[in-house]
């Protein structure tokens, strides 16, 4: 029997986190959970490592950071020196405010172009399991699997309101 | 939710007994129904106004900046009043989307939207008068440090007025993008409901496929995580790199190591008066009284409260610094913004920004929204005021007795001004119309919040 993909859908947050963690003792090969919001405990459930994209952002704002001043010191000293009052060219504190702004512009936009990249969030991306309410108010549990009667009956014993099984596409 | 701290002494956030599916229905049926006659009214007066301006920035564009009515001695007026007065405003999105998601004050949620909204619109507005301030405004692409041929040619990277471009510029980037990441869960809520049809269409691109995958939820909370941490320092150094347009020049008045902490406190209560204006119109007008509740405006009130001291405390430290400084152009400023010829302004921004708000103190007027509405254009009107007199009073009696003017606005820059209002409410207007204005992801995770757990138990349908 071929591996097959099935969706539990559930009515609660607490039902598909229960079942979530029962299905990981179970060693039941999750694919993933939808839900309307992020439910809170999932990712120990779903055994997901923290995410890295905080270590991203730090080398982001840090690329930044080395730009905006390596830049400014450039202009001021080297390319373009301007003698305005006799102020010092490198005026350090007065470049901190743009070094600022660049940093936290490169992270922070940085960060969010890595996450949807990353997460293949695009433009004319088709969503699955699109018609099975997980962006309204249903929580739905992804289970590969070949054993469909048992799959069935763990989705039902943990409360599940339907289990649909759709063919295992790629993940 | 595994996470809500079930409390006997704090308030549900959302009022009534509500399912998940009932707050998608909530937020986005609206969006669904053709706009009421109040809307319509709204956004016609807005968009009045809003051409009314845009025909007195032609006019100002074509015949320069002298159909305005500054003067040698008063070179900033309203133009900068209004820049300042309108990045303010933006300034309580941005606090109450980051600062308080890092502070975890979970009331947040209902209002952050259209907070940042606010924000994004307000930034707008803002960059509006520096621009055409410029006089030449197809040429504003100059203020950026870009490749060109005419040697080595860079902007001045030691003038706080170029900090204030890239703090303006980065800052409304951010808002944009923290406001886009946190509509992309909704957008895709509203994709899945909506029929067949070009709205659905829009809304598939714009929501970029999302599935609501806990994968990408994992990821995506790190993300506004990351956000809020960023536009919290953000947020602070942009009013302070506005201040220091002011504070880095050697004008009595102006030329002031307060300034900083002093603005960004004025442009935290000047928000906050504003999305409290806006969302007593919006709870009533959209019928979200049941998740913008009492508990909101009561919140809302008690920031402007403290906000409200800490700058009746600059105005005081202001005076006395003048006092102690024994420095007799400092001594006159002041002496003149109490006692000269625009003194009445200086008496009234006291009264709506210092001794109005103390009203709040009491419980049962954070309650009642139609004194609230008024105490909120009070502020709004105080704010602008402090902007004004922070800026021509300072200006129009300088060092030189002979060199002190008057000085009154022309029908050109009122004009710009009511124009920049037009902008907002036409954004904001559309806003309402297009987009879910509540965040529903957000509101659905703290359902639960404040609820005991039999309750709980029954809002989740088991």
């Amino acid at each position: 029997m071929a591996a097959k993909t099935f969706v539990g859908v559930f009515d609660s947050d607490h039902a598909v986190l229960a079942a979530a963690r029962a299905a990981r003792k179970k060693g039941l090969d999750i694919r993933d959970a939808y839900t309307p919001f992020p439910v809170h405990g999932m990712d120990d459930a779903l055994g997901l490592p923290p995410s890295w994209l905080s270590r991203a952002c730090f080398a982001l704002g840090a690329s930044g950071l080395a730009f905006a001043l390596g830049f400014q010191y450039w202009v001021s000293l080297f390319n373009w020196p301007m003698n305005i009052g006799g102020k010092p060219f490198d005026a350090s504190p007065a470049l901190i405010p743009i070094a600022f702004e660049i940093t936290v512009l490169v992270a922070g936009v940085g960060t969010v172009v890595t996450l949807l990249v990353f997460r293949g969030l695009l433009p004319g991306r088709v969503s699955p399991f699109s018609g099975l309410g997980a962006t309204d108010d249903k929580f739905l549990l992804v289970i590969d699997g070949e054993a469909e009667e048992a799959l069935r009956s763990f989705y039902k014993e943990h409360g599940a309101v339907r289990v649909e099984a759709v063919d295992g596409g790629a993940r | 939710m595994s996470n809500s701290h079930v409390s006997s002494l704090r308030e549900p956030l959302v009022d009534g007994v509500k399912d998940l599916g009932q707050i998608t229905r909530d937020v986005c049926d609206p969006l669904d129904a053709a706009p009421t006659t109040a809307w319509y009214a709204a956004f016609a007066a807005a968009l009045c106004a809003l051409s009314y301006g845009a025909v007195m920035v032609i006019h100002q564009v074509w015949t320069g900046i002298g159909a305005w009515g500054l003067n040698k001695t008063v070179g900033w007026s309203w133009d900068i009043t209004n820049f300042v007065f309108w990045v303010g405003i933006g300034h309580a999105g941005t606090l109450i989307s980051a600062i308080l998601f890092l502070f975890r004050q979970k009331w947040r949620t209902s209002i952050n939207r259209s907070a940042e909204a606010m924000t994004i619109f307000a930034v707008m507005c803002a960059g509006i008068f520096p621009l055409i301030h410029m006089g030449r405004p197809w040429l504003a692409y100059w203020v950026m440090p870009y490749p060109n041929p005419m040697g080595p040619l860079w902007v001045n990277f030691r003038s706080p007025l170029l900090w204030d471009v890239f703090a303006i510029s980065t800052y409304f980037i951010i808002s944009a993008t923290f406001w886009f990441v946190g509509l992309i869960p909704d957008l895709a809520t509203m994709r899945d409901r909506l029929p067949e049809g070009w709205r659905k269409k829009a809304f598939g691109i714009a929501s970029l496929g999302w599935s609501g995958s806990h994968r990408t939820w994992s990821h995506y909370e790190m993300v506004y995580l990351l956000l809020a941490g960023l536009a919290t320092p953000l947020v602070f150094s942009v009013h302070t790199i506005v201040s220091f347009d002011f504070a880095t020049s050697v004008i009595p008045g102006w030329h002031a190591t307060i300034f900083p902490p002093y603005f960004v406190c004025g442009a935290i209560f000047s928000g906050f008066a504003m999305v409290l204006t806006l969302m007593i119109i919006a709870r009533k007008v959209m019928n979200f009284e049941g998740y913008i509740t009492l508990r909101h405006i009561d919140a809302i009130c008690k920031v402007i409260l403290l906000t409200s001291m800490i700058v009746g405390l600059a105005y005081s430290t202001e005076l006395l610094t003048a006092y102690y400084s024994s420095n007799h152009y400092e001594r006159f400023a002041f002496i003149n913004r109490i006692k000269g010829p625009f003194a009445g302004f200086y008496w009234m921004m006291v009264f709506c920004n210092v001794l109005v708000p103390q009203i709040l103190w009491s419980e049962r007027i954070r309650r009642d929204v139609r004194v609230l509405f008024v105490v909120s254009i009070l502020i709004n009107v105080g704010m602008w005021l402090e902007r004004f007199v922070i800026i021509t009073i300072s200006l129009h009696r300088d060092f030189l007795p002979s060199s002190w003017t008057g000085y009154s606005p022309t029908y050109v820059e009122i004009g710009t001004y009511i124009g920049s209002f037009g902008l907002f409410f036409t954004c904001f207007l559309l806003f309402c119309r297009v987009l879910p204005m509540i965040a529903i992801s957000e509101v659905k995770g703290v359902l639960s919040y404040a609820r005991d757990d039999k309750n709980k138990e029954s809002l989740h349908g088991r």
